[in-house]
Parts: C-alpha cells; structure tokens; sequence
C-alpha cells in the first residue's frame, strides 16, 4: 500500500505551520532555529513529494540546494548565538533588540 | 578717418586695464601718466574725427559704425555701436578734453596718495563709460555707459572708503541714481514695445519722419526725463551731489560739475525730435530746470564748505540747462554745458588748489586773504567767477544770455526764476571769492584746530597730506602756495576755455560756430523770435540783476560773521533731506521691517521649519516599526508573503 501524494503535503503543511508558529511565538532562539529548520524540511517534502507525483528530477535537485543552503545557514546562526551566550546569560531573542529605530 | 571714433571709446579702456593689470607695479607718477596719455589719446581721436566731420557737407555728418553684435534675440538686436554726428561729437569733445585736463591735474593733486594707481584705474574706466555713453548709437549702449559713470562715481566718491562719511556718500549717490535709472530702464521697455528696436535711428528717425502719438511720445520722455533728474542731480532727486563732495576735487571737477552730471542733459537732447510730440514733458523738464536753478541757487548762498557751495551751484547751473531743453533751445543748452564744463571745472580745480594750499582745510569762514599767497589760483579762479556770474565777456554770460532769452519766450516767470538765480549766482560766487581771497586771514589761528579736525579732503592719507610732499605739521605751518605746474597747467587752460569759451557762439557777426555746427542735428528746436529791442531789455535787465548780485557778494563777505544772511533753512538745504527721510525712508524702513517679521520669519522660516518639523513627526510614527524584534519581523514577512500570494492567486485566477 502506497501513501497517496496529497497526505506528504497535507503533512508537509502542518509542519511548516508548526514550524511558522513556533518561529512567531518562542523566544528562545535555538528553538526557533529548530522552527525554522522545521519550516525548510516542510518545503523540502513538499519539493521530494510533487518530484515523485510530476516525474521531475528537477525537485529533488532544489532539495540538494535547500539542505546545502540551510547547512551553511545553520553554521552561521550557531556562530551568532554561541557569540551572543559568550556576552549574556539568557539569550531571547527579545533581548536582542539594540538596533531597533 | 571717422575710424578715429573706435579710439576715442578705446584708448581709455587700454588705459583701464594697463592701470588696473600693472598699476601698482607702475606707481607713482606713471600710472597717472598712463591715464592722463590715454585720455590725451582720446581727445586727439575726437579731434581727428570732428575735423573729418566738418569737411563733409551738412546733410552727411552722421556715421554709424558697429563694434560688434551685442545680443540678438528674437525680436531684440542691439548692436554695440557708435554713433558720429554733431552732437555726439560736440560732447565727445568737451568730455575728452576736460578729462585730459583733470588727468594731469590728479597727477599732482594724488600726489602721495596711497590708492594713486587704482585712483586713475577709476579715471580711466569713467572716461570710457562716458564716451560710450555719449558715442552709443542705441538707448541701450548709452545705458551701459550711463551705469559705468555710475560705477565710477560710486568708486570714486567713496574713493577714502575708510571714512564712513565717504562710504555713506558713495551709496547715496549710488541708490539715488537708480531710482532715476528706473525711469530710463522702463523707458526703454515702453520704447521697445513700441518700435521694436532701441537704436537712435530706428527709435528718432520714424518719429521724425511720421510723427508719434502725444501720449506714447509724453511716456517715454517724462521716464528718460526721471533718469535725467537723478544722473544730472535735480528736484528733487540733487540730494546725493552736495553729498559726493567727498570725494577727491577732481573728481568733483571732472564727474560732478563737467561731464557725468551733464549725461541727464545730452539724453534730452538725444531725444529732442520726441520731445516735440511730448508738450507736457517740455513744460516739465523747463520749469524742474527753472525751480532747481533758484532753489539750489539759495542754497548756495549759505554754505560754508567751499566745494558744497560750487556743488550746489553746479545743480543751479544744470538747472538753466534743463531749463533751454525745455524751452526747446537745444544749441543753447549744450551750449551752456560746454561753457559749464569749462568753468565749473576750473573753480573746482582752484578750490582743490586752495584746499590744498590749506592742508585740506575746506571751511571758507577759514579762509580769507589768500590773494596775497596765492597769485595764480586767485586769478584762475577769478576767471571763472566772473565766467559763471555771466559777466561779459566771459563765457558763462553768453550761454546764460542765450538761455534767458528762449526762456522769456516761453514763459515769463521761467525767465524771472533764471533772473534771479543769474542775480543769486553771481552774489554765491562772489561771496566765495571774498570769503576765500580777501579780507581777514582767518587760517592763521584757524590752522591748528582746522586742519585735523575738519578732516577735509585727505583723510586716509596717514601722516602726510598729500600733494605737497611734506608731512603735515610741517606743512601746516608753512605759508600757503600756488601748485606745482602739473597742477597749474590745466588750470591756465581751463581759465583760458572759461574766458573765452563765450567765442565759439556769440551772437553777431555771424561767429556763432556752434549753432552752425549743432543747429542742423536739432530740426525741431523751437526757433527764438525776440526781437532785438527785446533781446537789448532782457540783456541789461539780466545783467543789472547780476552786478547787484556781484556787488553785494563782495561788499558784504569782506568779513566771514553775517549769521542773518545765512538761515537755518537754507544751511539745511531747504530741509529736502529730512523731508525726504520723513516721506520716503520712514515707511520704506517701516515696510522693510513688517515685511522681514511677516515674509522671513512667518513664511520662509515657517516653510523650512515645517518641512523639518512634518518629518521629524513622521519618523516618530514610522519608527515604531522598527521594534528590533525578530518575530514582529518575521511576521512583516509572512503576512507579506501571504499578501503576495493572494494577490497572485487572483490575479492569475482571473
């Protein structure tokens, strides 16, 4: 028995949900690295299902291009955050608001 | 030969720049005589050409010759352009050779004077404005040259700028001619409008020919006669030329007595054949002419300062000028100037020569006995006071006389009013020349007080007086003396052109050369028909009134106390200063200062700072958005995101 395409994006959709919410409501900045890690994998099903559903390579190839980019992103963002928890205690992201207008 | 006019304007504009480029490095005396040869130069040059002029038959005397096309614009084509006929050449002479005269007498009297050279850059720069003037064969060239005289009156009145009487000088005279050349300027608009040119012969030649409406013609005279009223210092605008007399004599000689002040005067005469459409205009500019002769003619009579007294005499004798323009008698007018130039700039030169004999002493109660020390200015300027008392056989009695005589043919109490300012003229005069030459010497306890305190003409000079060579306490002690010859010979001249100046018209014998030469550029003039028994009355009526006048000058200033013959109202030069500052100054000062309240501080600055103030309130409001939070961001996005692909959504759907 096969899952039907429709579930992985239905799935695909309430991850990224998840992963949206969480981003706007946590303040804790490595969890909402793991949102936005949540939201890319989200894409990246998205992209894997409608490649298997249309024959198209063409979707697994931007998911290459996702996972690369959220590697190097993952490496600077970890930079950033181990700098900030170096200089306080805590770190909310709230707390990081000394450029505001 | 006619080529000759390029360098009458050339030659001194040469002389400008060689002064203006390497006259510091020239110094002292050869920048002087680089002007005083480039003015020389000029003169030969007119000279040249007026020689040209007089072998051609009447009807061809005028050549006009383009210099260069000065803007063509559409509709406006204004050429730089001289204009040679008899009467520009009748000023072109007696411009250059007065000039030329004055050039050589500053050499001396500039002597040690620390702006020698840029002294006679101004000089220069003057005597080429005024014969661009005089030569421009357009309204709007000639205005050039009437702005440079300006410009150079302005520089040179306030030639000791550190005086703030000279500084203050300079600037009345200078804004009370622009309200005058405001006339001009909108004269030449409305001519513009109306012939569509600005040339002479496109603006003269038409009117000649087929008339002008009397309104148009009323117009365009009264506003050219408004720039006459300030450039020749008339009711009421005269107020800036007493004040001018702080500037170096030969400037009061050669600007504001000889030429620059005349420029009102040719201007009228350039415009004669409009003049004969403009009846009003000829009733006007006759009895300003008139009313300024005997006002300025009282004035005279109460002034102490001896180049005050000659200048309001000057705005007199300009006002007898105005006063044959009136009455239409053209010839006689330029004739009087001519006669004018020469004797008015002789007594201002004499009166430099006294000042200077004085250590700069220029009050005439402190004077007095000078005949004694100085021989030749005695007799110099003698000359020249029985010249401009209209004594005969002096020149100043032949214009007058002719003046007198279209005057009674226009009208009466015109002639009365030239009367009496002849009878007044020849009372100031003599009373100067008492005051000055006989009678006490005054200066001897006088000097040590005068001499510092009364400032006179050299204020900056430092510790020397200039033209003398000495330092001053030595100087202010040594007894007066005649100048040196560069001083001396252009006063001789002068005196011979003031004794004999009358020769080039005189009325019998068929002498009058003037008339021959200037009558046939004047079709229009109103012909003189007084009969000859008329002529004989009015002859020793005039000179009756003058003789009193003469008499009763030297008879009672033997001794300087007379305060009764001197009142308050006429010192204070019938009050036109005070009544103008009332009138005119007040409300214009008033209106300045609502305006810098109402347009500076409410609407401009109101503008600036609004704009300011408006964007600092909305940075206030717009700043909020930038919180620093990263999910109030994030959400900026999403909903951006959302937005986007709804509008896409139903863009493509539809």
């Amino acid at each position: 028995m096969t899952v039907p395409g429709p579930w992985y994006l239905v799935l695909a959709a309430c991850l990224f949900g998840i992963g949206a919410t969480g981003l706007l409501v946590r303040r804790n900045i490595l969890v909402m690295y793991m949102c936005i890690e949540l939201m890319l994998n989200a894409v990246n099903l998205t992209f894997v299902t409608f490649s298997r559903m249309l024959n198209d390579l063409g979707g697994q190839d931007a998911v290459f291009f996702v996972l690369v980019v959220a590697a190097a992103e993952v490496v600077v963002g970890l930079g950033i955050i181990v700098a900030i928890y170096r200089r306080r205690s805590g770190a909310t992201a709230d707390d990081i608001s000394s450029l505001k207008g | 030969m006619v080529n000759a006019a390029y360098a009458i304007v050339a030659l001194p504009l040469i002389g400008f720049v060689i002064n203006l480029v390497l006259g510091r490095r020239l110094g002292e005396p050869t920048a002087g005589w680089v002007g005083t040869v480039a003015a020389g130069g000029s003169f030969v040059a007119t000279l040249v050409v007026w020689a040209h002029m007089l072998g051609q038959a009447t009807a061809h005397r005028t050549t006009d010759l383009t210099i260069f096309t000065w803007f063509p614009v559409a509709g406006l084509h204004v050429n730089a352009g001289l204009i040679v006929d008899p009467l520009s050449m009748t000023m072109a002479l007696f411009v250059t050779g007065v000039s030329t005269a004055i050039h050589m007498y500053s050499i001396g009297y500039m002597h040690r004077d620390p702006g020698f050279d840029r002294f006679f850059v101004y000089l220069n720069l003057f005597l080429f404005s005024m014969a661009v003037l005089v030569l421009a064969d357009n309204f709007l060239f000639s205005f050039l040259g009437w702005e440079g005289v300006g410009f150079c009156s302005y520089g040179l009145v306030g030639f000791w700028f550190q005086r703030e009487v000279a500084a203050v000088a300079a600037k009345k005279a200078f804004v009370t001619n622009r309200v005058g050349d405001t006339g001009f300027l909108l004269a030449m608009f409305l001519m513009f409008a109306h012939f569509g040119s600005l040339d002479y012969s496109a603006v003269l030649g038409p009117v000649a020919l087929h008339g002008i409406a009397g309104t148009t013609a009323t117009a365009i005279t009264l506003l050219l006669f408004l720039g006459a009223v300030g450039k020749s210092a008339q009711i009421p605008l005269f107020i800036w030329l007493p004040d001018a007399m702080e500037g170096p004599t030969p400037i009061s000689a050669l600007i504001h007595a000889a030429t620059m002040v005349t420029a009102g005067v040719y201007l009228m005469a350039r415009v004669a054949p409009m003049l004969q459409y403009a009846h009003a205009t000829a009733w006007v500019v006759a009895s300003v002419g008139a009313g300024t002769a005997l006002v300025a003619a009282t004035i005279a009579c109460s002034q102490d300062d001896i180049k005050k007294a000659l200048a309001y005499s000057t705005v007199s004798q300009l006002g007898y000028m105005f006063l044959a323009i009136g009455a239409g008698d053209y010839v006689d007018g330029l004739f009087h100037m001519l006669t004018h130039a020469f004797f008015k700039a002789l007594l201002f030169l004499s009166a430099g020569a006294v000042i200077h004999a004085l250590g700069d002493c220029q009050d005439m109660k402190l004077m007095g006995g000078l005949r004694k020390y100085l021989p030749l200015t005695t007799i110099v300027f003698g000359a020249g006071w029985l010249a401009i008392s209209g004594m005969p056989p002096f020149a100043g009695f032949w214009s007058k006389d002719a003046i007198l005589a279209s005057a009674w043919q226009m009208n009466k109490a015109l002639w009365a009013a030239g009367v009496l300012t002849a009878g007044l003229t020849a009372y100031y005069m003599s009373r100067q020349f008492a005051l000055v030459f006989s009678g006490q010497a005054r200066w001897r306890e006088a000097r040590p007080v005068a001499s510092p305190r009364t400032g006179g003409d050299h204020g900056t000079g430092g510790q020397e007086a200039p033209g003398t060579g000495l330092p001053a306490p030595a100087h202010a002690e040594a007894t007066p003396k005649d100048p040196s010859w560069v001083m001396a010979v252009p006063l001789v001249v002068l005196a011979v052109g003031a004794v004999l100046g009358g020769l080039i018209n005189l009325p019998f014998f068929h002498m009058d050369f003037l008339s021959k030469f200037l009558g046939p550029a004047f079709p229009t003039a109103t012909a003189v028909r007084v009969s000859s028994s008329t002529k004989f009355w009015l002859f020793w009526a005039t000179l009756a009134v003058a003789g009193t006048g003469l008499v009763l000058g030297l008879r009672t200033w033997q001794t300087a106390a007379h305060p009764r013959l001197e009142p308050r109202f006429l010192r204070r030069a019938w009050y036109v200063d005070d009544i103008l500052a009332a009138t005119v100054s007040g409300p214009m000062r008033a209106v300045a200062s609502g305006l810098a309240f109402v347009m500076d501080r409410k609407l401009v600055d109101g503008l600036v700072n609004g704009v300011a103030g408006s964007l600092a309130l909305s940075s206030r409001v717009v700043r909020r958005v930038q919180n620093g939070y990263v999910r109030t961001y994030a959400l900026g996005i999403g909903i951006g995101v959302v937005v986007l692909l709804t509008y896409l959504t139903f863009r493509t759907g539809s």
